[in-house]
């Protein structure tokens, strides 16, 4: 029997606190999972710094890889034997659901805005490289790894294979949206996914979702906004990805003025030259990170043994709302202000934005901007989500960007109070 | 602070107005691959490169009153008119850009549909490829669009003009 048929003689089973069991029966799915570089998702978390604000949100991108792969597992199940799907896509579309995340770094959204990575560069190399992956997938059949990596970059000729890993509506928002949810432990985040993978439906070049549907779907856009406020956007879980960013660059900062390191952050220095190769970038997980974090603690630098401090023991910095265009003036004198306060404030005043987040909401969009959610009528015609429904219409329409300002607050305190530039400096911040 | 909103701001006070979104995506993206310093990431999507990060800074811009947006009713859709207003000009006005000039570049760009610059953005998400598997996987992607091998053609002529515009 060819690699890509065989079965194992027993379906495995994955206990799993979203989908109650995540099922694999085929053994290239098995011997995937089994390799290193998957097994290193294990170590790196779903939610970043999440887990600084919500305590249960401990939860790896393994979890998460997971739970993708069993959605579009399920789903391919409801699509057998419908038109405009073809069944020789199966295996093809169920690894890429598992590997989608491949080359997800330590905390990767601030490492990857001050490196100037992209994990799905990283994705790619992993599935094409000298990697157990690669071998895996190639055992499949001669140019199988370029495929999966297709699918991933969007850019397989199958649109509808795509748009299961990646589209409005897809496996891998299903999983992170209820996923999380679970682990942060907020009562929002859930929506029917078992009434919107039967009412699901395969086109030509994606998936739709019958009219009847709609309401199910209504849920999940709800959910998908109230979680963008409430975790993905929570201000305490920014302070902390503000203070790891700063690490970051001041690591990388005294590093490139010839800084003595007392312990030489040796796993760093090919992100801060320039692009690490694949071994590095897999060699550097949270764990080391951490690591790092904890020991420089200790660093004769003021700067980066305060912010390493913050981060570990989570003494984060305060914020306010701030408005860049009416408060540009009090930008620029809280500038010179925190400099003559002996705060460096390109580390400690700085403002953060709701586009430094990696998340969205449905957005409609204008024709061809993007591929919105679909709905499909009894007449076969398709229409675009928010024209048959209210709700998503006003939550469309809503407002849904801030920008605040993050400071040490302590630092401030600590500060004499006859000084009359911290007069000053609270007086801009708090009127 | 917002340096690369202000980059953007940059762009719009190069030119008079952008009209579709579509376009405005297709538009800075190509910017990037002419070595424009712009920082928002792209991903390929079904109709080319996106960025879901430019269209958040779109948004934050525009709810701050630094660009002005229209939108308009065409008959199946919505679409959408940038420009920026007084207050984007004056927060420029705080920042030092080392962009290079983006006068030229939006004006052929401007003059061109959105169809088109799909294509041309399209190519260039390719480039990496040589020239013929790069025909082969527009082909392949954009089978919807009907693309011609002279639509092709001009799409590389394109390029090269705005590549040499500096």
């Amino acid at each position: 029997m060819d690699y890509r048929d065989e079965k194992l003689s027993e379906e495995k089973v994955f206990k799993d606190p979203v989908h109650r069991y995540v099922h694999v029966r085929d053994r290239v799915i098995w011997d995937l999972i089994g390799t290193s570089e998957f097994q290193r998702l294990r170590r790196i978390k779903q939610l970043g710094t999440s887990y600084l604000t919500f305590h249960g949100a401990e939860h790896s991108r393994f979890n998460h890889s997971l739970g993708v792969y069993e959605i579009v597992r399920r789903i391919i199940e409801n699509f057998k034997d419908r038109p405009n799907w073809d069944d020789e896509e199966r295996l093809l579309c169920l690894c890429a659901a598992l590997l989608h995340d491949l080359g997800h770094g330590p905390f990767s959204h601030s490492f990857e805005k001050v490196f100037k990575l992209d994990h799905e560069d990283y994705t790619q190399k992993i599935l094409l490289g000298d990697t157990e992956v690669n071998k895996i997938l190639n055992q499949v059949e001669e140019g199988f790894p370029k495929k999966v990596a297709d699918v991933i970059n969007k850019t397989y000729t199958n649109k509808l294979v795509v748009s299961l890993i990646s589209s409005q509506i897809d496996a891998d928002r299903m999983d992170y949206l209820q996923r999380d949810a679970y682990f942060t432990g907020v009562s929002y985040g859930h929506f029917d996914m078992e009434r919107i993978l039967r009412v699901m439906r395969p086109m030509e070049d994606q998936v739709v979702v019958k009219e009847s549907g709609m309401h199910a779907v209504e849920d999940y856009i709800m959910s998908r906004y109230q979680m963008y406020w409430q975790v993905y956007f929570h201000p305490v879980t920014r302070s902390a990805e503000v203070i790891l960013s700063k690490i970051l660059h001041r690591a990388k900062e005294l590093y490139e003025s010839g800084y003595t390191f007392k312990l030489k952050p040796t796993h760093f220095f090919s992100f801060f030259t320039g692009k690490p190769t694949l071994k590095e970038y897999l060699a550097l997980d949270e764990a080391v990170t951490l690591y790092y974090f904890q020991t420089w603690m200790e660093e004769e630098d003021p700067v980066l043994s305060d912010l390493c401090d913050r981060f570990v023991n989570r003494r984060l910095f305060k914020y306010i709302e701030f408005n860049p265009n009416s408060q540009m003036n009090q930008w620029m004198e809280l500038y010179k202000l925190f400099s003559k306060a002996g705060l460096n404030p390109d580390y400690y005043l700085v403002v953060d934005s709701s586009s430094d987040l990696p998340y969205d909401f449905y957005r409609p969009g204008e024709e061809e901007e993007r591929l919105p959610i679909h709905l499909l009528q009894p007449s076969q015609e398709l229409r675009e989500l928010s024209r048959l429904s209210d709700i998503v219409e006003a939550i469309s329409g809503k407002k849904r960007t801030d920008h605040k300002l993050y400071i040490p607050l302590d630092r401030l305190e600590e500060m004499s109070n006859r000084s009359k530039t911290k007069k000053r400096i609270m007086e801009i911040l708090y009127g | 602070m917002l340096e690369n909103h202000a980059k953007l701001m940059q762009f719009f006070s190069s030119t008079e107005e952008i009209v579709g979104r579509k376009k405005l995506q297709k538009m800075i993206y190509i910017l990037k691959k002419c070595e424009v310093p712009f920082e928002e990431r792209y991903q390929f999507h079904f109709y080319g490169p996106y960025s879901e990060e430019l269209t958040l800074r779109i948004e934050e811009m525009c709810n701050l009153g630094f660009i002005s947006e229209e939108r308009e009713e065409k008959k199946n859709y919505y679409q959408y008119r940038y420009q920026i207003t007084e207050n984007g000009r004056e927060f420029l006005k705080h920042y030092d850009m080392d962009l290079p000039p983006l006068h030229d570049h939006i004006r052929e760009m401007n003059g061109r549909s959105s169809r088109f610059l799909e294509l041309v953005s399209t190519m260039l998400f390719f480039e990496d490829l040589p020239r013929e598997e790069i025909t082969e996987k527009v082909y392949a992607v954009k089978s919807t669009q009907n693309y011609t091998e002279e639509d092709i053609q001009d799409g590389w002529n394109f390029i090269e003009k705005l590549r040499g515009i500096h």
